[in-house]
């Protein structure tokens, strides 16, 4: 039966306990588990390897991505960490050059030293993907898309079918979008990753990364990994993010909702030089977003035209609150500068466009008046 | 089983479905039910909850009782039990019985036409002087709080049976790992789980064990129409607590020996009150009755300035109500757990402002000591 991802998501783990009926899935606070009888095993043995609780996440996540099996972890980076096990020495990956911060620090502070080396590209600019796709030794192609924290816009179905022709995984980061607004897998990617801190948890009270693989034979080597490193999602912070995931929808609709008022509001004002949304009609990556996807998400970020006043304006906000991380039901702000992307140099930065000028806002739920009401005291 | 052995695996000592070594936490409101005619075991968690259910079969195995139930909070416990009662009922009720029950019995339950007369339990005389013909039960607590006084348990069952009362004690400072009453024929036990059985001063809980089934029954119906229940996340972390119960009384008892043989030494101290004393007025009753004389101890200074000094200099323990953590609490009654009381009345029942309670946590013995040494010297 085919549902929607609401329904799915509504009902996660809600019929699993057959044998008390519960409705929310329980928490299986365990490490052990015993067995029947020598050489039989109730499926659980140790909860590293499986853990109930974990599994429901990890099959519903399965589920709304159309994806083979899904993977919980401790974080977006031990999720990240785990796929970049998949290559070894030698080995090059087309990665985009404004991903992550944290991302960018694994492929270079970790995975670099071991042999593999990350290859930055515009991923917004499908020619020179494609033409780095066929650079010798490519393996893969890491997409984060919408960009963090400039909101660039991948054409993931076009990477991936180049991709496939060059014989190379597909990976994206769908952390911004969430499968509610970007299913990667129905467009051809192989691996999708999440921080499922930000959208997917949603309150800002869990540390937690996802992996959906789009084959057996990824998820084998994926779930070796998983077991093997051990960077697994406590059953605590399993249930919390299901928890998260049943309003997802209602949320990410909402996040949205308010996020194209005040991109439009941002627009206009005197003091802002610049708006990254990709729902605004000027943005380049909209024509893809609206083909492709279906919505535009609730991350904005904007240069304010006086840098110098942006420590006033970070510490005078009142429903804002300033702080990393984002996708949560609170609205936050972010100056990626010096928090998000200090691993990356000035210079990259500046290139990138990270300037001193930008900030980032990650929109929550709260009354859209009243957001931009606290904008404009600061502004 | 020894009983070590029994604080591991009473109850459900794993999870029968996956075989997982701790009860799933059941974070659930309803069960999905397979037949409309006939509702499965459990509903709706407030009537019943797989996580709860655990904690109570483990509690009533380990009291000795048919029946465990528990509660939000120990007064919850305590006021579903005192809900058995009707309007014109009476009750005895031994006078140092813990404020909080104090408190529900001389307004909530007063104003419900609830009787009570408050007898020192510690004279079995005084507490059969007491007894009308609308009494309906006995409510004692041994020891009790603040000054460790002790009751004569087997005394007290003669007399409730003698006069077909409920027995009825509140074991929190002892727990079942050193004393049982049910063993003992009393009917009811409550326990306010916050203190040694969750033992780690991170939850609010209650629990009631009932001797026989019938009475169980009952508390069970009260337990569902009032819906003081235990949540599943907290019901999980007293048994947690639980498995390690038998370990923490035993370190904290010691403690609490040292420091009690420590304090009688000192020149600051006028009287220190611990059953485990052998000049303790209810040593000998308490020790034909527990195993253990438990971790908690009083000792009254000789000037309120020196109790003062203490309690605002010592580091370690915590300067707190509540007792029976892994880390040390000590108590000012007058200010705290006896705030309530009459001045008159406080200073009549030995509870004086020179008074300090200490409930001993896992900390090394020497550093509470060497802590108490330095608060104590402090300025002089």
């Amino acid at each position: 039966m085919t549902q929607a991802i609401a329904t799915i998501l509504a009902q996660a783990g809600n019929r699993y306990d057959t044998n008390t009926g519960a409705i929310s899935v329980p928490i299986y606070q365990t490490a052990s588990f015993g067995h029947p009888a020598l050489g039989q095993s109730t499926g659980f043995d140790y909860s590293r390897s499986s853990n109930p609780t974990r599994l429901v996440l990890e099959e519903t996540l399965a589920r709304v991505e159309g994806g083979h099996k899904g993977f919980a972890f401790a974080s977006g980076m031990a999720a990240i960490d785990v796929v970049l096990h998949l290559f070894k020495q030698g080995d090059r990956i087309v990665v985009t050059e404004d991903l992550y911060g944290g991302t960018f620090r694994l492929f270079e502070k970790v995975f670099r030293p071991l042999g593999i080396e990350a290859i930055y590209v515009d991923t917004s600019d499908f020619v020179a993907v494609r033409k780095a796709l066929k650079l010798e030794g490519v393996k893969a192609v890491f997409v984060e898309s919408p960009t963090n924290p400039l909101l660039k816009i991948a054409d993931i179905r076009a990477i991936a079918k180049a991709a496939r022709e060059s014989d190379v995984l597909t990976i994206v980061d769908n952390t911004f979008l969430t499968p509610v607004f970007q299913r990667p897998l129905e467009q051809g990617a192989n691996i999708v990753v999440y921080s499922a801190t930000k959208y997917l948890a949603g309150h800002n009270d869990v540390v937690a990364g996802i992996v959906v693989t789009d084959k057996p034979e990824l998820s084998e080597r994926i779930g070796f990994y998983q077991n093997a490193i051990g960077g697994v999602l406590g059953p605590q912070d399993s249930w919390l993010t299901l928890r998260g995931l049943k309003t997802l929808p209602l949320r990410l609709r909402q996040q949205q909702k308010n996020a194209v008022v005040i991109a439009d509001w941002l627009a206009i004002h005197p003091r802002v030089r610049r708006v990254y949304y990709p729902g605004l009609p000027n943005h380049p990556g909209r024509e893809i977003l609206d083909r492709e996807h279906s919505g535009y998400g609730g991350m904005i970020s904007f240069e304010v035209s006086d840098p110098a006043r942006i420590p006033q304006l970070l510490a005078g906000v009142k429903v804002f609150t300033f702080a990393e991380s984002l996708g949560g039901v609170e609205s936050l702000i972010t100056y990626p500068a010096v928090q998000t992307h200090a691993d990356i140099d000035a210079e990259s930065r500046e290139r990138l466009g990270i300037n001193s000028r930008l900030l980032r806002l990650s929109v929550g739920i709260e009354d859209m008046g009243e957001l931009i009401d606290d904008l404009k005291g600061v502004l | 089983m020894n009983y070590a052995t029994r604080l591991i695996h009473s109850g459900k000592d794993r999870d029968p479905y996956t075989g997982a070594s701790s009860i799933p936490i059941y974070q659930a409101s309803t069960f999905h039910q397979a037949d409309p005619e006939h509702l499965g075991h459990y509903d709706y968690a407030r009537s019943g909850n797989p996580t709860r259910e655990a904690l109570e079969q483990a509690i009533a195995s380990l009291e000795g009782g048919a029946r465990g139930l528990a509660f939000a909070s120990g007064m919850a416990a305590t006021s579903s039990v005192l809900m058995l009662f009707s309007p014109g009922d009476h009750l005895v009720v031994g006078q140092d019985i813990y404020g909080g029950t104090y408190r529900a019995l001389t307004t909530l339950f007063r104003q419900w036409k609830l009787e009570v007369t408050f007898v020192d339990s510690t004279d079995p005389a005084s507490v059969r002087k007491a007894i009308i013909p609308a009494t309906r039960a006995l409510f004692v607590e041994s020891p009790a709080n603040p000054l460790l006084s002790i009751t004569d348990l087997r005394a007290m069952v003669a007399i409730a049976r003698e006069f077909k009362l409920l027995a009825i004690t509140d074991n929190t400072f002892m727990t079942p790992y050193y004393q049982r009453p049910i063993e003992l024929d009393f009917d009811i036990v409550v326990h306010s789980a916050t203190k040694f059985l969750g033992g780690h001063s991170d939850l609010i809980a209650g629990l009631a064990v009932t001797r026989d089934a019938e009475l169980g029954h009952r508390l069970k119906v009260i337990q569902n129409t009032f819906g003081a229940i235990l949540g599943p996340q907290d019901s999980w972390l007293v048994m947690r607590g639980i498995k390690t119960l038998g370990v923490r009384m035993e370190a904290q008892q010691r403690t609490a020996g040292i420091l009690a043989n420590w304090l009688l030494t000192r020149p600051e101290v006028k009287r220190v009150y611990y059953p485990g004393l052998a000049q303790h007025p209810g040593h000998d009753v308490h020790k034909a009755q527990a195993s253990g004389a438990g971790a908690v101890l009083s000792f009254e200074l000789h000037e309120m300035a020196m109790a003062l000094k203490l309690l605002k200099h010592v580091k370690l323990p915590l300067m707190a109500v509540s007792l029976g953590g892994v880390e040390s609490i000590l108590s000012y009654p007058a200010t705290m757990s006896h705030a309530a009381m009459p001045k008159a009345e406080r200073l009549a029942r030995g509870i004086s402002d020179s008074l300090v309670r200490l409930s001993p946590g896992l900390e090394a013995p020497e550093d509470l000591i060497a802590d108490m040494e330095r608060a104590l010297g402090s300025g002089q």
